[in-house]
């Protein structure tokens, strides 16, 4: 059994992704980098990445965050985070990262910041 | 020591959770909390994780050796692996913002922030150890 389930909803043109486990090195770190590849080959490149169900992270897959981010962006797209533990919200502190993720704490607050 | 438990892994992905299931139950044994086996369960994937990866390179023949100890100063935890060892000093700063955008590196970050002690050296016997302390 997967760490990880990835379900996804679709608000206009944006892509909302719902995180449901663990994004770790192994299983959870490839089935997301899976689904970020599939979503762009599909030419959907507004992603957003609601991370509230996700109990756990560790570096590989803060990694494969960063490795998402880039993806999108290299596709001219935009990925930004929803909703993040206090774990998680540590964790990007820590590695200075949500100095270069767009996080919102409110879906219908980042759904208009694709706007 | 209050307790001490010795784990030999094989060097394989799956020898990272396995060493997180099992700290996770000695340090619960012993009574610790939630916030301080979070810490102790971070560590221990990040340093297996490198263990396997960057020390015995998957090697199935060379194991991962894994000692969790409750000791009076805290919790103690050493992980050897049979490889080359590298040089801490030539670790980039995942921090740097050059460094921002990699998708690898922050593994050690993480230990020397959710730990007290970390420190690395060769093993007489070959290989790598990094020793980490988390005080009470």
């Amino acid at each position: 059994m997967s760490d990880i389930t990835i379900s996804e909803r679709q608000a206009g043109d944006v892509t909302i992704l719902d995180l449901v486990g663990k994004v770790t090195i192994g299983e959870g770190s490839v089935a997301l980098r899976s689904t970020i590849r599939r979503l762009l080959g599909e030419g959907k490149n507004k992603i957003l990445m609601n991370l509230a169900g996700v109990g756990y992270i560790d570096s590989s897959g803060i990694g494969e965050l960063v490795s998402s981010f880039t993806a999108v962006n290299k596709e001219g797209g935009t990925l930004k985070l929803l909703k993040l533990t206090q774990k998680i919200q540590d964790l990007l502190a820590i590695t200075k990262l949500l100095t270069v993720f767009d996080v919102f704490d409110e879906e219908s607050e980042a759904l208009s910041s694709y706007n | 020591m209050a307790g001490i438990q010795q784990i030999k892994l094989p060097s394989r992905i799956e020898s990272v959770d396995e060493a997180a299931s099992k700290a996770d139950e000695f340090a619960k044994a012993q009574g610790l909390g939630d916030d301080f086996v979070s810490a102790i369960d971070l560590a221990i994937r990040e340093s297996v994780a490198n263990a396997v990866k960057h020390g015995n390179k998957f090697a199935e023949e060379k194991t991962v050796d894994l000692t969790l100890a409750r000791t009076d100063e805290g919790f103690e935890i050493t992980v050897r692996d049979y490889g080359t060892g590298f040089d801490i000093d030539e670790i980039p700063d995942p921090t740097d913002p050059e460094n921002l955008l990699k998708t690898n590196g922050r593994g050690i970050l993480f230990m020397r922030s959710f730990m007290d002690v970390v420190e690395w050296s060769n093993h007489e016997g070959g290989g790598l150890v990094v020793k980490m302390i988390k005080r009470q």
